[in-house]
């Protein structure tokens, strides 16, 4: 199916709010009716989309708004959709780790490197970085720090020597 | 080795040498290596080893235990969350013991040097490096140089008198 | 009292935890194991990861589109000429540029023989893994000979910053096209060699059949992709289902697991689908070899690579499974965003839910049969 006929058939089948914008190939969603969203995409006799690739967080750069990006595929239909959901700093996702299983990991690596809070996840703590780090590299305006247990970490060894 | 002391071999039954360099030849043909490969480069220490660039030739075989070891080789990039593992593993070894650092990585930070906030800019900021090798990654001939200049280091040492540290 | 020292239930067991640390010669590179076990069986697995962290993501948002494609190279360093390449498809699609017929053979020939370079890695780490030294001897005599042919293409054994969005970096040398015909008229039969030592070897069948079953749409709902999936029996294959670049011209078997020694998914399988993918891929370069057409390979590199504003998925068909990179562009010449999804991340993930019930000797194998590489998995 082809995109436009993706976004007709979910929004036909709930009474929650998607938008798309102009352009792009991506539904954007709210926080609030994602789980429902979720259930239709992976329940839904048409979609099917029973293979979650890739979980995506991102910094818009303006300092106040990140986003999440969900790309799914389905093995049986061989179509894509794209899913986003844009918030402030501070509001949390529901999680859909025990929807799609391949969720768990990528929603922890995205709390880890953006602070992006899941709901609901079974398990939300840092993945790839040690627990005690503190901070989220990826977002712009990440400093790095000086001393880390006791090693130095800056880019430029001038001022250790 | 020194040439005179083969030739006395061809000749007498009685070899007359220093114990320290009969030690010191013992220790530098026989290195059991500590296998801490980590990234990238632990697949060319792996292909030093293997059928083509042998290194079981030189005496040389890899441990996979500290303990067993005389000669660490820190093959590919630490981090800081690994810092601290390599320090221990460092101090479970037991003397004499040295430590090559191959590749760019573990020399200074490597390609991650600029932007890496999690790399360890050089793994010397952690224990004391011996001899480093250069290249991303080194072939396993530039290990194998590298391992002959720590023999050559090997043999110029003096194990019996106390040495100030 | 003398019944309550015979009574067997008297006697306390409890869980221990045993850690399988980040420094093991046999987990393929720094990952830490939490294994719970009682006494000998495993209850629960806990993979830690993180070890080799290198910040790869953040280095993508300060350089250049490329000067990206040689940190590509090293996260997934056995097999960085598909990392190279999914990287420069994903960008071609931003940038929408046609490229020449020769830069397309010339790269799936070169993706070919690094798809059989990876696989004799991870089939002789995995009988090293299960205690069979000698194979893996063979398969790297075997690998330097692949090795050498990419040293005469670009001067590079293990890294080699190759294919650059636009084309590739440098065209064929001479007689590139006799050496490698030459090596694959070699290879061929050393694979019925590897065959006769290892994989009909009763041992090895013992060790590795029925052990570590992956139903197929648990391992589909875990995000498991490549030789791992097509051991379930899911005949799924990005170059045949949803060809790029120019596989749909060429004629090749897609192998999947039949559960011939055991049940379907199991660690013999997916060992078994990696030694006939090396006879498919084979099979490929030979049809590639006998079409390439001559040309000039540096026409469609841009000269300046400054995309649209907008976000692409570009997904292919790696040694180990599906990458994926996902990049948001905002004009500049930097990219904003660029995350890899890389396919050992999510095969690993299945890890804990597989080896429920089996001994620690049999993780190891499970471990093996997965073929993870710790470099793409933290990036």
């Amino acid at each position: 199916m082809t995109f436009s006929k993706i976004q007709k058939h979910i929004e036909s089948k709930t009474q929650s709010k998607i938008s798309i914008e102009e352009g792009k190939e991506a539904v954007f969603v709210s926080p609030n009716n994602w789980i429902e969203i979720a259930q239709i995409l992976i329940n839904d006799s048409d979609l099917e989309f029973n293979y979650l690739m890739c979980i995506s967080s991102y910094d818009k750069g303006d300092n106040k708004m990140y986003g999440v990006a969900y790309n799914f595929y389905s093995t049986n239909r061989q179509h894509y959709l794209e899913v986003r959901i844009e918030i402030e700093d501070g509001t949390p996702i529901p999680s859909i780790a025990n929807i799609w299983r391949s969720a768990d990991w990528h929603e922890r690596e995205a709390y880890d490197m953006i602070g992006i809070v899941f709901e609901g996840h079974p398990n939300l703590k840092r993945i790839l970085l040690s627990d005690d780090w503190e901070g989220y590299p990826l977002r712009k305006i990440f400093k790095e720090p000086d001393y880390y247990h006791g090693i130095p970490v800056p880019k430029d060894k001038s001022y250790w020597d | 080795m020194d040439p005179t002391l083969l030739g006395q071999f061809n000749q007498d039954n009685i070899v007359v040498e220093k114990l320290d360099n009969l030690i010191n030849w013992s220790r530098a043909n026989s290195l059991w290596y500590f296998q801490f490969g980590l990234a990238c480069c632990a697949i060319e220490m792996m292909a030093a080893a293997g059928p083509r660039h042998d290194l079981d030739r030189f005496g040389m075989i890899p441990r996979a235990t500290p303990r067993q070891s005389d000669v660490m080789i820190v093959a590919g990039t630490v981090t800081l969350k690994m810092a601290e593992r390599v320090k221990r593993l460092y101090e479970q070894m037991s003397d004499p013991k040295y430590v090559i650092s191959m590749g760019s990585c573990s020399n200074s930070g490597g390609p991650y040097w600029q932007y890496g906030y999690h790399v360890l800019k050089g793994v010397d900021l952690v224990v004391p490096v011996d001899v480093y090798v250069p290249g991303c990654p080194p072939r396993p001939e530039a290990l194998i140089q590298g391992l002959f200049e720590l023999q050559k280091k090997i043999k110029t040492e003096t194990p019996l008198r106390k040495q100030a540290k | 009292m003398e019944d309550q020292l015979l009574d067997k239930s008297v006697i306390e067991t409890g869980e221990m935890i045993l850690n399988m640390g980040p420094q093991h010669p046999s987990t393929h590179g720094v990952l830490r194991l939490k294994i719970h076990t009682d006494g000998e069986i495993v209850s629960k697995i806990e993979p830690i990861i993180g070890y080799l962290h290198r910040c790869f993501e953040k280095h993508c948002e300060q350089l250049p589109y490329e000067q990206i494609v040689p940190f590509t190279d090293r996260c997934d360093y056995l097999a960085s000429m598909h990392m190279d390449h999914a990287f420069s498809i994903t960008v071609e699609k931003l940038l929408d540029i046609e490229l020449p017929e020769r830069v397309e053979y010339i790269r799936v020939i070169v993706a070919e023989l690094q798809r059989i370079a990876s696989h004799l890695i991870a089939v002789g780490a995995f009988g090293l893994d299960v205690g069979a030294i000698t194979p893996f001897t063979w398969t790297l005599r075997d690998r330097e000979r692949i090795l050498d042919l990419f040293e005469t293409l670009c001067g590079a054994r293990l890294l080699y910053n190759y294919i650059w969005p636009g084309g590739v970096s440098h065209d064929l040398p001479p007689l590139f096209v006799e050496r490698t015909l030459k090596f694959l008229d070699y290879f061929d039969p050393q694979i019925d060699e590897l065959n006769d030592l290892l994989t009909t070897n009763k041992i090895f069948i013992e060790r590795s059949a029925d052990v570590g079953v992956i139903p197929a749409d648990i391992g589909i709902n875990f995000g498991v992709s490549g030789p791992s999936l097509r051991g379930s029996g899911v005949n799924f294959d990005l170059r045949k289902n949803e060809p790029y670049s120019i596989y749909g011209k060429f004629d090749f078997d897609v192998p999947i697991g039949k559960g011939e020694m055991g049940t379907v998914g199991d660690c013999w399988d997916r060992y078994y689908v990696r030694v006939l993918e090396m006879r498919e891929s084979a099979k490929i370069i030979r049809q590639a070899c006998a079409q390439l057409p001559a040309g000039d390979v540096h026409v469609a590199m841009p000269k300046k690579i400054r995309p649209d504003i907008g976000e692409v998925y570009g997904r292919y068909e790696s040694a180990r499974g599906d990458v994926g990179f996902y990049i948001i562009s905002n004009g500049k010449n930097i990219p904003l965003r660029v995350k890899m999804r890389s396919p050992a991340f999510c095969n690993l993930s299945i890890l804990s839910e597989i080896s429920e019930g089996w001994m620690i000797s049999d993780v190891i194998a499970i471990l093996g049969s997965l073929d993870i590489v710790l470099g793409e998995i933290d990036r």
